[in-house]
């Protein structure tokens, strides 16, 4: 059995100062900086701001799951984009149904479907009048979609840069699907032009302050929820499948329980990120849950450091981050940037942002050592 | 030999790799309590012995029997484990990136290793004590909050076997265990698989001769699939169809 020694995982200590300090700044400074400083004011954040970031943070539920899957098991799906995108698109549906007769055709139907001359709504979309029926289709969709997904591929025993590859096909697939007019979910354009939310609209910053501090909640509770299972015995069964599989079947385990149950919870987060992101966002199409996107995703939790929750969050902040900064300047420059940073990361820094601070800390302990050691010697 | 006291039994096993027997017609019996090494030259079919009987190689022919009754043949290899069959591989196979004690406690026999059991499962008392009367055992006691994957190879051989033990199997299969040691090793090693014989039977696969003449009481030895010589070490030595595969195949042999 090969070693995989480079990713030193280690369960991460208990809930410390540092998870309440990122939790205060993000869910009570960062809104407070928007509502109270005035606008000219250099400690103002703006709505626009406030708005991008909380699409970030819900990237950052996305990310938590990936981890789990690639970074504790060990399992590379390059297939997330679809579970976002399902989650997505319930929440999209709901918002369409919502907007009706403001729309431009002033219809009850969604303008798409008067454009490509829908006489009456799919039978599919009656559900989504009801706001519970979207919120619990977007994790339900994606759970029992990775469900059966995940069963059938874990039990053939595929694995490994097979399971890339069938994971990548389905995103593909995904991706074919939702262009599609005749699935009836917008094609290329996707959902978009939504105007509220259980009655609150969408463009008042209120609502998406709102939706902001949603996000920030959910995150945390996505965060608190992974943390559980790596801190448990399960976790640690995790990091052995990925660490000699062999030896998991051989203590008596069955690692294709373990690794759907843990692709079912990446999926369900990929879910709540897409119901989440919709809404602050004002558009999903099938851009942004095909192949692309999907790796995309991989390579925030590889930036990040994987192996590590915080890793995750920190990777799919950062990469977005940069992003929107940089397309901004350089949009045509963006792809290779982001290859770039890819490569960059798996050839020179395999443990993500993460690693390198934990390097940088045990330098800083080693020269700190190396003074008090020296100093002594002169005594 | 009788075939009730017997913990495994194999009759006319056949494993076929595309028209190559690994095993031809193999007939092995093992009792209870007993510590039987498995030598023979290499492609003999020794480590195929080991995976038949832990169902991760499916014979074309023949039965394999646990105990009184119990068909292994068709059976997942996670159901025989659970049986009461513990293998340690021949390059240790431990989880490089938990402690040592994380890996045996992961190995433990447990009522449940489901996923919702193992989430919920909180070590007890009892688990714990076991835990350090393995580490004691397999001398890596100071080593408990160690990285597995910063340890020795000979540790590292040590932690497997003593995830084993853990698995409280009544069959041990033990693949090549002192193959990189060195001799103090070696000889720890051997006085930890005497020990682990009295309580549990045990099938050790070796090469080294040395070390068979430390450990072994009977030997059986394999050439291309079958068996040809079973007996106490100084009459394998003295057997001439053995001498002649040794020598006939390496020239020197290893005795």
């Amino acid at each position: 059995m090969p070693e995989n020694n480079h990713a030193h995982i280690r369960t991460e200590p208990a809930l410390g100062l540092f998870f309440w300090l990122i939790g205060f700044v993000l869910l009570i400074l960062m809104p407070l900086l928007n509502v109270l400083p005035a606008e000219d004011s250099w400690l103002h954040l703006s709505d626009f701001s406030l708005n991008r970031f909380g699409k970030f943070l819900a990237f950052a539920i996305l990310a938590l799951g990936l981890d789990l899957i690639w970074g504790y098991t060990g399992v590379l799906s390059l297939g997330q984009g679809v579970f976002f995108g399902l989650g997505a698109y319930c929440m999209g549906m709901h918002l369409m149904l919502t907007i009706g007769k403001e729309s431009v055709y002033g219809s009850d139907l969604p303008d798409f479907m008067v454009w490509n001359q829908v006489k009456a709504l799919p039978l599919f979309w009656k559900p989504f009048y009801s706001f519970p029926v979207a919120i619990l289709g977007a994790i339900l969709v994606p759970t029992a979609f990775a469900l059966v997904f995940g069963f059938l591929a874990f039990r053939s025993r595929i694995k490994g840069v097979y399971f890339a590859i069938i994971t990548q096909a389905l995103a593909l697939v995904a991706w074919l699907v939702f262009n599609r007019n005749e699935t009836n979910l917008g094609g290329t354009n996707g959902l978009t032009d939504f105007k509220q939310v259980l009655g609150f609209r969408l463009a008042e910053p209120g609502t998406q302050r709102a939706l902001y501090v949603l996000t920030v909640l959910c995150l945390g509770c996505a965060y608190l929820l992974c943390q559980w299972i790596t801190n448990s015995r399960a976790g640690r069964v995790l990091i052995a499948v990925r660490d000699s599989e062999q030896r998991v079947v051989f203590s008596g385990y069955t690692p294709a329980n373990y690794k759907l149950f843990v692709f079912v919870v990446a999926a369900a987060l990929a879910g709540l990120a897409g119901m989440l992101y919709v809404p602050q966002v004002g558009i999903i199409t099938p851009a942004q849950i095909g192949v692309l996107p999907s790796l995309e995703m991989v390579i925030w939790v590889a930036v990040g450091g994987r192996g590590t929750l915080a890793g995750a969050v920190l990777g799919a902040v950062s990469v977005n981050w940069a992003r929107s900064v940089l397309t901004n300047y350089f949009p045509e420059l963006w792809p290779f940037i982001l290859g770039g940073l890819f490569v960059v990361v798996v050839l020179l820094f395999p443990d993500g942002l993460i690693g390198m601070m934990r390097k940088a800390k045990e330098q800083i302990r080693l020269v700190k050592a190396t003074r008090v050691s020296q100093a002594e010697l002169l005594r | 030999m009788s075939e009730r006291g017997s913990i495994i039994y194999l009759d006319g096993v056949i494993v076929d790799y595309d028209g190559f027997k690994a095993l031809n017609n193999l007939n092995f019996i093992v009792d209870y309590n007993e510590l039987r090494v498995v030598i023979g030259p290499n492609g003999a079919g020794k480590t195929t012995l080991l995976d038949v009987i832990c169902g991760k190689t499916k014979p074309v022919a023949g039965r394999v029997v646990f105990g009184k009754d119990v068909e292994l043949i068709g059976k997942r290899e996670d159901d025989i484990v659970k049986l009461g069959i513990g293998r340690k591989f021949q390059a240790p196979s431990i989880y490089a990136n938990l402690t040592v004690s994380e890996n045996l406690d992961l190995s433990l026999k447990r009522d449940s290793k489901n996923v919702f059991p193992t989430l919920l499962g909180k070590s007890t008392q009892d688990e714990r004590a076991r835990i350090g009367e393995t580490l004691e055992r397999i001398g890596l006691s100071d080593y408990a909050q160690t990285r597995a994957g910063s340890l020795s190879h000979g540790q590292k051989q040590w932690l497997e076997i003593g995830m084993v033990i853990l698995q409280d199997p009544s069959l041990l299969l033990v693949d090549e265990p002192v193959a990189g040691m060195t001799d103090k090793e070696t000889e720890q090693t051997g006085r930890l698989l005497q020990s682990l014989a009295e309580k549990h039977a045990i099938v050790v696969i070796e090469h080294d001769m040395e070390f068979v003449r430390q450990i072994a009481r009977t030997v059986t030895v394999l050439h291309e699939g079958t068996v040809i010589c079973e007996g106490t070490v100084d009459k394998v030595q003295a057997d001439d169809r053995v001498r002649e595969i040794y020598l006939g195949r390496q020239k020197v042999a290893h005795g």
